[in-house]
């Protein structure tokens, strides 16, 4: 069976309905995926309420309450999960899926976060780093977790 | 002159309190053991500082002094980083097609492979798809890229035609840039025509 001809028609207004779809306002970096408590997302200064499945922007900053937690997908595979009292900033992301080359550059200002490291991180040792107010940890792979106050 | 000096003064009086502040950040890090039990680092850095973590709970403590290793327990991560840690979200899971030499139909044994894709995405409250196609080393990049590019099309028409939202796939082509198994420019190898789908 060659799925092929079965689905020619269904292909061809699948295309013709992206093609309307397609103009993207801002680069989707990655998606909540996991969320308790209260979140918000600051975005351009504004207060953003966070929810499961909010597509997330360079420069977002995610805020966790006393008894929020978050957990963010990114589009290279990286996994980022911040506990309650957390503040994340996604300061820097840049990731050409082709080449698999990017930069992520990501500041914890207070809180905790646990980190797997993804595509960008395993492309070039130190393309992606997490800031806190005290270090720059440089990841190397993969997994790890890290606190910050100030 | 002396307005100025007191300035100057006041200024660096800021400077020091400013860099004391910082010197006063705490934090820990732990490096996690991998799942896999692949190799894994984190470079430490602080200031001109700077301390390798590559063994499963490998830790350090940010201290006025620069950063201090210490060895982390499974007890310590679970008290400190339990609420972060149970918000992970699900590890992507990546299944391979193959495809026909030069055409983007599907072997046999890869049409069993939608069934496990979509038990995946049922498992997942927002799931989002990534297709990856895949040539092998016959051809140039052009015809490669296109060719990556065709078969993940394929793919990702294929799984919006069996319900998937358009905005939750992407797909892409890699070309001949990422082989499962390398080979020489030029070789035919059919293990690496192939398109992965990353549910995530």
């Amino acid at each position: 069976m060659s799925i092929l001809p079965a689905l020619l028609p269904r292909m061809l207004s699948a295309t013709l309905a992206l093609g309307l779809v397609t103009p993207a306002v801002a680069v989707e970096i990655g998606q909540i995926k996991v969320l308790k408590g209260q979140v918000t997302v600051e975005r351009n200064a504004r207060m953003l309420p966070g929810s499961v499945g909010m597509r997330l922007e360079t420069s977002d900053i995610l805020r966790t309450g006393t008894d929020g937690s978050v957990g963010v997908t990114m589009s290279d595979d990286s996994l980022l999960s911040a506990g309650p009292n957390s503040i994340l900033a996604l300061e820097r992301y840049e990731f050409d899926a082709v080449t698999s080359q990017g930069r992520f550059d990501a500041t914890l200002k207070k809180g905790s976060l646990a980190v797997i490291s993804g595509r960008i991180a395993k492309q070039a040792p130190d393309a992606m780093t997490v800031r806190t107010p005290a270090a720059i940890l440089g990841v190397r792979g993969t997994e790890f977790a890290v606190t910050a106050s100030d | 002159m002396i307005r100025a000096w007191h300035a100057f003064v006041r200024w660096r009086l800021i400077v020091a309190l400013a860099v004391l502040a910082g010197a006063c950040s705490t934090g820990t890090v732990v490096l996690l053991p991998e799942k896999d039990g692949h190799d894994t680092a984190l470079l430490v850095k602080q200031g001109d500082q700077e301390l390798l973590l590559n063994r499963p709970y490998a830790a350090a403590k940010q201290t006025p002094f620069g950063p201090q290793g210490y060895r982390s327990s499974p007890e310590e991560v679970d008290t400190v980083f339990g609420a972060a840690l149970a918000a992970q979200p699900m590890r992507p899971t990546q299944f391979t097609f193959y495809f026909i030499e030069g055409r983007d139909e599907f072997t046999d044994a890869s049409k069993q492979i939608v069934d496990g894709v979509f038990a995946e995405i049922a498992r997942r409250p927002v799931p989002d798809v990534l297709v990856i196609g895949h040539t092998d080393a016959v051809g140039t990049d052009q015809i490669n890229d296109a060719l990556s590019r065709q078969r993940a099309e394929t793919v990702r028409v294929a799984l919006i035609a069996h319900g998937i939202a358009p905005e939750n796939i992407t797909a892409i082509g890699r070309g001949k840039r990422d082989p499962v198994v390398p080979t020489a420019d030029g070789v035919a190898e059919p293990r690496n025509r192939r398109v992965e789908i990353v549910v995530r």
